[in-house]
């Protein structure tokens, strides 16, 4: 039996000011389509501006990421790609506000808030670009 | 091209900072201008009406963050109401509410200021 394939929405944003304003815009869009309720919006928008800022200030030369989200009988599927120049996972540390108090370094929250905010994140990082998917259960 | 804007006013001891719009890195400096011109002048007591800013991110609320470190150095404190519930979730998220307390009505958050 031949299985139908889900519908996606695709985004390219490019990196300007307050560009992640225009994903969670679609993601509005898209929850609404998929019946989330408000809260799920919510934690769906704010983990997309995070990967979102993420992707923008590891996007290197090509200046624009690439948005994809899936929409699945169950959950939303949403990837965020840029092509720069990649990151080493194991030198991603959990931040804690004890250390970012005495720290000149406060920020680097992005990912800890998408892992709290979405059911599941998987990160696939290389030097030819970094791809992040995360998913909402309905 | 950030909408971000704030108002100030001052209820005895205690520095109300209203904002409106995106809390990004651009809405953050400009609530950390406002603190830091304060408390030069011995200000120590800082209120968020985040009611008109539904919207943040890391950035901005690590900026937050550099507020009340400095605040420690002057026994000062930070609060915040009217959030929506995912600034407050982000807030407890990154940890901000063991160092910073969220109020629930301006009344209540002058009182528990002082």
């Amino acid at each position: 039996m031949k299985k139908n394939t889900p519908p996606v929405v695709e985004l390219t944003l490019p990196v300007l000011p307050d560009m992640e304003i225009a994903a969670t815009k679609t993601a509005e869009v898209v929850s609404k389509h998929m019946g989330l309720n408000e809260e799920q919006t919510a934690e769906i928008n704010m983990a997309l501006i995070e990967a979102c800022i993420n992707a923008f200030e590891h996007s290197g030369t090509e200046k624009q990421i690439e948005i994809h989200f899936k929409i699945k009988d169950d959950l939303l599927e949403i990837t965020v790609s840029d092509k720069g120049q990649g990151f080493d996972k194991k030198k991603v540390s959990i931040p804690k506000i004890e250390d970012k108090l005495k720290s000149d370094y406060k920020r680097g929250w992005g990912l800890q808030l998408i892992k709290e905010l979405m059911d599941t994140v998987e990160f696939e990082s290389s030097e030819k670009g970094t791809t992040v998917t995360m998913t909402k259960k309905k | 091209m950030s909408d971000f804007s704030l108002e100030v006013k001052k209820e005895g001891s205690v520095v109300i900072i209203k904002t409106s719009g995106y809390l990004n890195n651009v809405g953050g400096e400009k609530i950390s201008e406002v603190c830091y011109e304060e408390m030069e002048k011995g200000k120590n007591l800082f209120l968020l009406d985040l009611e008109n800013s539904k919207v943040v991110n890391s950035i901005g609320v690590s900026i937050l963050i550099e507020i009340i470190e400095k605040l420690q150095d002057v026994d000062g404190k930070l609060g915040y109401y009217n959030l929506a519930p995912i600034v407050e979730k982000t807030f407890n998220i990154m940890g901000l509410t063991k160092y910073s307390s969220v109020f629930y009505s301006e009344e209540e958050a002058i009182k528990g200021m002082l």
